[in-house]
């Protein structure tokens, strides 16, 4: 079994933005790497830069407010041999500026690490206009790009790490809200790798597969569920693009329905990603945990969460659907 | 670089002619494509890459190399053109252009033919490529770099707001490693820049972002020279030439015509321009040989 927090079930369970992650492995792959450069569009403490600014104030650059130019300076730099990330609000790279994403990064197959934070309704009360909820869609679209969705803190930073030590162009989704730190020190990271994070101790009926900030409420589900004596399994799908079509179609073989959970719009997302597959190679009953078809808006996050279906509850209920 | 001597001239002038020739050639074969930019590109093409460019056409990637970026992909039929006759690729490769399995994709793109710096097309985006390039050539190789990063850019694309995202950007960055060469044919698909989206005072517009500017006949081959020299000589600030050229220029049909943007001589088109085409020399520096 892959080594999870001890604490993961427990009520005062130890919580970090996985943002926050982000921000120390970059200075982890600054320091591995020379060629690692980072750029982003006034927001570096808010996307965690500031730790890489701080200790190579040479390799950072402030881009004020041009996520457009951001996106192909960052080209042009790969051009020249760096591996740049690039770290903005993910409604505005890889929201607006994605096209020069596509066009100058990824068409050109140029090694740039595009790090969108405040992904999903939890960024709360800043509304529906800060609220990305159509980044993991307009990634995934785009030939040769790799899409990261860490569930924690210490996944997103063994993620920067990682996608740092590619030479694709890369998308890594990250959060602004402090969420339970679900994995360890220990619990191996592999892009393109998808990972088994519960499986109840009755045969499971519906697989789980969930990814982001949601991981946490699949798994409180699927251990409520299990009390309730429903079994599941929760797959984490830390990287939506490239798929690990082999986990998806062997949980769609062993249960016989599947629940995604994203926090995420439902059209294009992970889900989809999963049913691209399923449907091709072993149609499976789903039902989407996501946003549908509507835009967000102010709030708590838990009222957020909660209020667009992506809840524990809601989890369970999509999961009591699919139970005959 | 030095000056250039008259034999020179009218070395890079007839260069400059069987490029038109060839432009021309291509764009009829492939039915498609931008006729007036590359024309009136052509001069300016020929002068970097047979003489101001540090490049070497059999060894593509030398890291010595200056950096090119067209922004304005539409008009590659001039710099697959300039290529194909510096020695990049064979000339009878340009009869491919725009067709299924070519390398020369209707807009450049670097898979394809990977000694392109990067893909281009979509307007607004080569310069803050080119800024990119040029911050980590100083980041790598300090203020004394002797490479230098070239961007081309049409006018009409300058509507768009990343390039000015760019320019605040190199004037921010003093990068005097940069020159921007603007494409000034006063034509844009819709019509004359002028009415569809003014652009003047564009000088101005430059220098107010930090730039260095200068303005030259697009033609003249001693002045698109001594203008390189000169903004390679500028070293506090990046250094934009804007290039009066003519559209379509070489062939009196097509020249000053925003019609002929974006469409191709048809067959017999063709053979009334190639009958047409004069070299340059004899019509500006040369005339008084």
């Amino acid at each position: 079994m892959i080594p999870l927090n001890p604490k993961l079930f427990d009520t005062d369970v130890e919580q970090a933005p996985i943002r926050q992650g982000f921000g120390e492995g970059l200075v982890l792959a600054g320091r591995a790497d020379e060629r690692v450069v980072a750029m982003c569009c006034d927001l570096t403490e808010s996307t965690k830069m500031d730790a890489f600014a701080k200790e190579f104030p040479k390799r950072f650059f402030e881009m004020g407010i041009m996520e457009q130019s951001s996106a192909s300076v960052a080209s042009g730099m790969a051009a020249m041999g760096k591996i740049p990330f690039v770290s903005s609000y993910a409604m505005f790279s890889p929201g607006r500026n994605w096209e020069q994403i596509r066009t100058n990064i990824c068409y050109n197959d140029r090694p740039v690490k595009i790090a969108g934070s405040h992904a999903g309704v939890s960024v709360g009360p800043d509304g529906g206009t800060h609220q990305a909820i159509e980044d993991i869609a307009i990634t995934r679209v785009m030939p040769n790009m790799t899409v990261i969705t860490p569930c924690d803190s210490i996944e997103a930073r063994k993620a920067t790490l990682a996608m740092a030590k590619t030479n694709s162009p890369t998308y890594i989704r990250l959060a602004r809200e402090k969420t339970p730190i679900i994995t360890t020190e220990d619990t191996p990271f592999e892009i393109g790798k998808a990972q088994e994070f519960f499986r109840s101790a009755s045969a499971p009926k519906v697989g789980i597969v969930a990814c982001g900030s949601l991981v946490y409420n699949a798994l409180m589900a699927a251990k409520e569920l299990e009390g309730e004596g429903i079994g599941t399994v929760v797959l984490n799908i830390g990287t939506v693009k490239p798929i690990d079509r082999e986990s998806v179609i062997a949980l769609a073989k062993e249960c016989s329905a599947i629940v995604t959970v994203e926090e995420h719009q439902v059209a294009g997302g992970m889900g989809s990603a999963v049913a691209e597959v399923l449907s091709a190679e072993h149609p499976t009953k789903m039902v989407f945990v996501g946003v549908h078809d509507k835009f967000g808006q102010s709030g708590t996050p838990e009222e957020l969460v909660r209020h667009y279906g992506m809840d524990k509850d809601s989890i369970k209920n999509a999961v009591r659907k699919l139970i005959p | 670089m030095t000056h250039l001597h008259d034999d020179k001239i009218k070395f890079l002038e007839e260069k400059a002619l069987e490029i038109r020739k060839s432009i021309i050639e291509s764009l009829v074969e492939a039915k498609s494509g931008h006729t007036a930019g590359p024309l009136g590109m052509a001069d300016i093409f020929t002068a970097f890459y047979f003489h101001i460019l540090k490049h070497d056409p059999k060894n593509p990637t030398w890291e010595d190399r200056d950096r090119v970026v067209l922004s304005n992909g539409h008009i590659c039929p001039v710099l697959y053109a300039t290529m194909a006759h510096v020695g990049y690729f064979p000339v009878e490769e340009l009869k491919t252009l725009r067709k299924f399995g070519t390398r020369l994709q209707g807009h450049p793109h670097r898979e394809y033919l990977p000694m392109l710096e990067t893909s281009s097309g979509p307007l607004g985006q080569g310069l803050s490529q080119a800024v990119g390039m040029a911050i980590i050539d100083r980041l790598d190789r300090g203020h004394n770099s002797n490479r230098t990063t070239y961007c081309f850019l049409g006018d009409g694309e300058l509507n768009e707001g990343q390039i000015w995202e760019a320019a605040m950007l190199a004037g921010r960055e003093k990068l005097h490693n940069l020159v921007a060469i603007v494409d000034r044919n006063n034509i844009q698909i819709d019509g004359f820049t002028e009415d569809v989206m003014p652009l003047e005072p564009l000088a101005l517009k430059w220098a107010a972002f930090g730039w260095h500017v200068l303005e030259i006949d697009g033609h003249n081959m001693s002045a698109i020279v001594d203008a390189v020299d000169t903004a390679r000589a500028i070293f506090e600030k990046p250094s934009v030439i804007i290039a009066h050229t003519i559209p379509g220029k070489g062939v009196e049909m097509f020249e000053h015509d925003y019609k002929w943007h974006g469409n191709p001589p048809n067959k017999e088109q063709g053979v009334n321009a190639m009958a047409e085409l004069r070299t340059l020399g004899g019509q500006i520096q040369s005339e008084h040989e």
